[in-house]
């Protein structure tokens, strides 16, 4: 059984700039448009734009939402300001992962929150059949009429501020505004996946295109490029930040997962705390940690790790980090073997490759400060 | 459309060969490169190492993906591209030259006549590549 590809309102731009479109979660996606090395190098040199339409946007409103949403993800939203996003996750009872989502406030009684493409039926039936529960509390399904664009890097403020009809520069780190850029109405989000300054800019599907085309012809002096797939996850890799799929899934929980930072049971009941909780009191029996290749060899999603011939552990994600310039990975291993500069083997091909814990991010961030 | 050198002969699986008196030259072909994008690892065997026709004999990674690599013909390994560990990304920027992966001494001749020609493999490209 096959289902058709989803398209986003920019396909026909992609195209048109000799993309190479691939299945992504159900989404036809351009992987890269000019070479995945040089979209990166461009993201971390001057700016990038991104096309990430594909993820999902629901809204919940009323006086019922913040107890919706307090009850569905593990972070404390009471703690958010109206303008305010945060990360957060959502759990099954198990405390293993549904999805990773960020929340914004969008009012007194009002949040969006922003779910992975592939993951968007999933996690639509959960939030509303997992707070049928909870009263007045009114879910959206924003997804389609909703476009995003991420603008990621060191130019991405000045490109970002020169079409926006408001001030940027003051907007801090996962703080957000609403404006006009480049004529079109958007939510101006100071987030991102790849570990520069820059925003995402959520758009209405039908103002998607003007958006791109005034990012793209106001950026060309600065040097900016349409970056695709591979760049995004390359990017991402470099800041050890987790791609649901890849490093955290439904068998992992997330304190293993390295997101016990988001996971506050001090806040109240919500899905997965105690599973959580008990995990929190052993102690995770594996850990999620960023290698680097010692003899050259590239780990790969799914490759076994193993010390003294001895299984311990499997690579999650894993590549070329361009800006690192080496081989680098995310992966699963046994807590006592977690620390920093712990000698580990890959098993690449049949053949034992070595590899060593490393330090994360691989790659230093240069984010904007929290406002 | 990329290039395809009238004077090599190709695999199916988009490798070059090139007759260097008695020994044989083996690359990737410009369409390959192009496919497989940035190309950020190459594996190749060692020097004295056998490799038989339409089998693997080494990897090459771009950022991507991982992509096995078929011998043209059998034989044994005379020299191998070192230059490849370190600089992987010649094999994009010039996959007919620099980017050369292994020579090798056939073992037998009837192989070499068995590739494909220039125009037969600008045909499989022309169809996808498949």
């Amino acid at each position: 059984m096959s289902t058709p590809l989803k398209r986003t309102p920019l396909y026909a731009e992609h195209v048109a700039a000799g993309a190479r479109m691939v299945p992504f979660g159900g989404w036809e996606m351009p992987v890269q448009y000019a070479g995945i090395v040089e979209e990166h190098r461009a993201t971390r040199h001057a700016v990038g734009l991104f096309d990430v339409s594909h993820m999902g946007e629901f809204e919940v409103e009323g006086p019922g939402a913040l107890a919706a949403l307090q009850y569905l993800t593990t972070n404390d939203v009471a703690a958010l300001e109206v303008g305010q996003i945060q990360y957060s996750v959502l759990c099954y009872p198990s405390g293993t992962i549904v999805d990773d989502l960020t929340v914004y406030r969008m009012g007194d009684e009002r949040y969006m929150i922003t779910v992975n493409a592939g993951n968007i039926d999933k996690d639509w039936a959960h939030v509303t059949t997992s707070t049928e529960h909870i009263r007045d509390a009114r879910w959206r399904n924003a997804s389609e009429g909703t476009g995003l664009i991420a603008v990621q890097g060191p130019k991405a403020e000045a490109l970002v501020g020169g079409l926006a009809d408001r001030d940027v520069t003051g907007l801090g780190y996962y703080r957000f505004a609403r404006g006009r850029v480049g004529e079109v109405p958007t939510v101006i989000s100071r987030t991102g996946y790849t570990g520069e300054d820059g925003f995402e800019l959520y758009a209405p599907a039908d103002g998607t295109v003007t958006l791109w085309k005034a990012l793209l012809a106001a950026g060309r002096a600065a040097g900016a490029v349409p970056v695709g797939l591979g760049a995004r996850d390359t990017l991402r890799l470099e800041m050890k930040y987790a791609l649901y799929g890849n490093d955290i899934d439904d068998t992992t929980n997330a304190l293993e997962a390295g997101l016990g930072w988001v996971v506050k049971p001090a806040k109240g009941g919500f899905i997965g705390r105690e599973a959580l909780e008990k995990v929190r009191a052993e102690g995770p029996r594996r850990r999620l940690v960023g290698i680097e290749m010692v003899d050259r060899a590239v780990a790969r999603h799914g490759y076994p790790l193993q010390k003294d011939g001895r299984a311990i552990g499997i690579v999650t994600s894993g590549s070329y980090g361009p800006s690192v310039d080496k081989y680098i990975g995310i992966a699963y291993v046994e807590t006592a073997l977690a620390a920093v500069g712990t000698a580990l083997e890959v098993e690449i091909r049949g053949q034992a490759k070595a590899a060593r814990v490393a330090r994360t991010p691989f790659y230093p961030p240069k984010v904007k400060k929290p406002g | 459309m990329a290039n395809v050198p009238k004077d090599l002969r190709y695999t199916r699986e988009h490798e070059w060969a090139k007759q260097e008196g008695d020994r044989v030259r083996v690359g990737i072909t410009a369409y390959a490169q192009e496919q497989l994008g940035d190309v950020v690892f190459v594996e190749l065997p060692k020097v004295g190492a056998k490799v038989t026709a339409a089998k693997n004999f080494g990897v090459v990674e771009s950022v991507k993906a991982v992509s096995d690599l078929f011998a043209p013909i059998s034989g044994e390994v005379a020299e191998v591209n070192g230059e490849l560990a370190q600089k992987p990304e010649i094999v994009n920027q010039d996959p007919y030259g620099k980017g050369w992966m292994l020579v090798v001494k056939p073992s037998s001749k009837g192989e070499w006549d068995q590739l494909l020609t220039a125009q037969q493999y600008e045909e499989l490209i022309a169809q996808g590549g498949h």
